[in-house]
């Protein structure tokens, strides 16, 4: 009998980073891009996280060379997804340990030029298309260490290019799994919407096992051009071993729509940089947010809606239930261009928490330099009311179940505002399950 | 044979402070009874107690379904032996449907057994009994798909507290001021209600301040409460004339307590308040 051991690149000093390139043989843009986030990744090393952004958000546990590229071994791996197989996709694509399945998607949108794979394929044959989205717009190298070491070093993911007016009716899935123990998943997201364009993107990430260790440092670019409208959702579901960094932005033209859902279930740490910016006139955003952490887990969001155009409009609700040990982090900015009149900013966070020992902190912020806007933002905190209990229990439900139900009904409010049935069920199934209902 | 609920000199503190003084009752499946009595007497606080609010705290006495004690359960477990209280102020429960919240109270109810994740009843059935219900109750079926009392009038939340009656079909009923607050047509309504609902098979405690609940559901026995203790039982006739002529004959019958009501209204206005 043969045990094999994957032999991987050693963590990501500049030998690690110069093998890494050397196996990726991809065009020369794609390398200098590597090159030049490299660079910038190795001086960020060196400086200070935003205050702002961290400082709620504990990572000196964190051990960045515990963790490592798997090599490009196919990993025989099944994951118990929320997604696949609930209802007709126009598309899917897996990436496990890195390394991306044969993308499948409906012909027809095939012969209209949709484009849909693993970018690590796509800007080897349609580089042209990519290269003015790819890292340039939404996620840029010198955001922060961790948005300049994904673009270093990201490891592939999904791509999904919507060509002038082509609508896809049905959702596409996608999903990023982690299997062997130590990973590191770098996953791209990129979404490019030509005007009035429209699509729809589920995405999932998730452990073959519950106690393989992870690393996850990700980017989700979604470029909505002109009259485009784009429904993604990214519903996070990794083990609770799994560290999980993201730099996640939109960017809005003119009168496109941008719908927009995070789901957090998973992870020991995950922390999560959302930007929308409203760039065109008639622009708008909706994001959601579900995130429910137990046991000791750690849940921070730095989110930014940004207006920079007139007649915008982003309306954030995020909710997170909080059991046991765990803390979540919310850090809210709605941000106001002095040409963004009329802007219409909305941002809200409520907190539900399940036991003496959990924490959350709630900031919601406005920066607004126009004068003529309407921007409201609120927080609430607070615990299962008593004398919910209490009628619950009298109508025959037992206290733990009467606690479910009305956290269940706490999430409801954001479940109402997402189209797609799909997602509601998989949210709520995934919320049930952690629960313990299911 | 019919079931008993056998109130046996229960006395209760809230916060320490003694409210009910001995009260003993007894309702057999099948009757009606009305509790009257003035604010402050413990009607409310008896109401809360049967069902087991944990905030009132039983410190002598007994309260038994067919000689199975209850003290010592929980309202979850006093519902499933068939307790059931029309809430004078019905909570909200935001983002729960009124037809899934039912639809795990009837489950329980009617499988005691029952663990969570435990199957609940199907769908389908459930759907067209609830159905069947509201319109019973005059209720528009769209209620079903709304958060349990969100954004409910005074009206429909008692009607919802009427619905949830006729789905549980409890032993023992008990209405704390169902009719208070509302006018005329909704007490009409919700008397109608549980006209329909009460017969041979459930026990009917009414608390009221009115007279119009108890002209649609005639009380065998009205009980006069003050200052935490029954101090009169009679019939239909009692509610009548304590409806046309207050309580100051009660009080002249019965110095001791009404001297005991005085001296207690000045140290707690409204005791029975704090379960609101």
């Amino acid at each position: 009998m043969l045990t094999v051991t994957p032999s991987r690149t050693n963590a990501f000093d500049a030998d690690a980073f110069e093998q890494f390139i050397a196996s990726r043989r991809e065009p020369e843009w794609v390398t200098d891009l590597r090159r030049n986030a490299f660079e910038i990744y190795r001086e960020l090393l060196m400086t200070e996280l935003d205050p702002e952004e961290w400082k709620r958000v504990d990572i000196r546990a964190f051990r960045p060379e515990k963790f490592s590229i798997p090599t490009l071994t196919k990993s025989v791996a099944t994951f118990d997804t929320l997604l696949a197989d609930r209802a007709e996709f126009a598309g899917f694509i897996t990436h496990i340990d890195t390394v991306s399945s044969q993308p499948k998607l409906d012909e027809e949108l095939a012969r209209q030029g949709v484009l849909f794979g693993s970018l690590s394929e796509i800007v080897q044959t349609h580089g042209d298309i990519l290269m003015p989205h790819l890292m340039t717009r939404a996620v840029t190298p010198d955001a922060d260490r961790f948005a300049a070491w994904h673009a270093a070093f990201w490891t592939g993911g999904t791509v999904l290019y919507v060509p002038r007016n082509v609508q896809i009716e049905k959702p596409l899935h996608s999903l990023i799994g982690m299997a062997t123990d130590g990973a590191a998943d770098f996953s791209h997201t990129l979404i490019i919407l030509e005007e009035g364009a429209s699509a729809t993107l589920l995405e999932e990430t998730a452990s073959a096992t519950p106690t393989a260790a992870g690393l996850h440092v990700g980017a989700v670019e979604l470029l909505l051009a002109d009259r485009s409208n784009l429904c993604y959702v990214q519903l996070q579901n990794w083990n609770d071993k799994v560290w999980h960094f993201a730099h996640q932005a939109g960017r809005v033209e003119a009168s496109a729509s941008l719908q927009w859902t995070a789901g957090a279930i998973g992870a020991k740490l995950a922390h999560i940089h959302q930007e929308v910016f409203l760039d065109g006139k008639g622009a708008a955003a909706e994001v959601n947010g579900v995130t429910f952490a137990s046991e000791k887990q750690m849940i921070s969001y730095y989110t930014q809606q940004t207006h920079n155009a007139p007649n915008t409009r982003s309306d954030l609700l995020y909710k997170d239930v909080v059991r046991d040990h765990a803390r979540c982090v919310w850090r809210g900015m709605i941000k106001v261009a002095i040409d963004a009149q009329k802007t219409d900013g909305y941002q809200r966070n409520d907190s539900l928490l399940l036991s003496e020992t959990c924490r959350v902190d709630a900031i919601p912020g406005l920066e607004i330099e126009a004068d003529d806007v309407r921007c409201t933002h609120g927080a609430t905190c607070g615990q299962v009311d008593e004398e919910q209990l209490f009628y619950c229990m009298c109508r025959g439900l037992r206290r733990v179940e009467a606690m479910h139900l009305i956290v269940e009904g706490f999430f409801q409010r954001v479940y109402d505002r997402i189209p797609v049935e799909i997602v509601r069920e998989t949210l709520g199934q995934a919320v049930e399950k952690k629960l313990g209902i299911s | 044979m019919s079931s008993l609920l056998k109130i046996t000199d229960l006395h209760v503190s809230v916060d320490e402070k003694p409210i009910l003084k001995g009260v003993s009752l007894e309702i057999r499946q099948g009757e009606i009874h009305a509790l009257m009595g003035p604010n402050g007497s413990g009607k409310s606080t008896l109401a809360y107690t049967l069902v087991g609010h944990p905030k009132y705290e039983v410190t002598s006495g007994s309260i038994e379904i067919d000689g199975v004690p209850l003290n010592d359960l929980d309202p979850c477990e006093r519902a499933r032996l068939g307790m059931f209280l029309a809430f004078q102020y019905p909570v909200t429960i935001p983002g729960v449907k009124v037809a899934d919240f039912l639809r795990h109270a009837v489950t329980n109810i009617r499988n005691p057994a029952r663990k969570e994740g435990e199957s609940l009843i199907p769908m389908r059935d459930f759907r067209k009994e609830l159905k069947d219900r509201m319109e019973e109750l005059g209720m528009d079926v769209e209620f079903a798909r709304r958060y349990l009392n969100e954004g409910f009038s005074g009206g429909e939340k008692k009607r919802m507290e009427i619905l949830q009656l006729a789905m549980l079909q409890p032993k023992f009923a008990i209405l704390d001021e169902t009719d208070s607050g509302l006018d005329s047509d909704a007490v009409r309504v919700v008397s109608e209600g549980l006209r329909k609902l009460a017969g041979p098979q459930m026990g009917v405690l009414i608390i009221t301040h009115h007279e119009r609940l108890l002209e649609y559901n005639v009380p065998q026995f009205t009980h006069v409460i003050l200052a935490g203790r029954i101090v009169e039982t009679g019939d239909a006739s009692l509610a009548h004339e304590l409806h046309n002529h207050g309580y100051a004959a009660v009080r002249q019958r019965h110095p001791a307590e009404a001297a005991e009501e005085q001296e207690h209204q000045k140290v707690a206005p409204k005791v029975a308040a704090i379960a609101k």
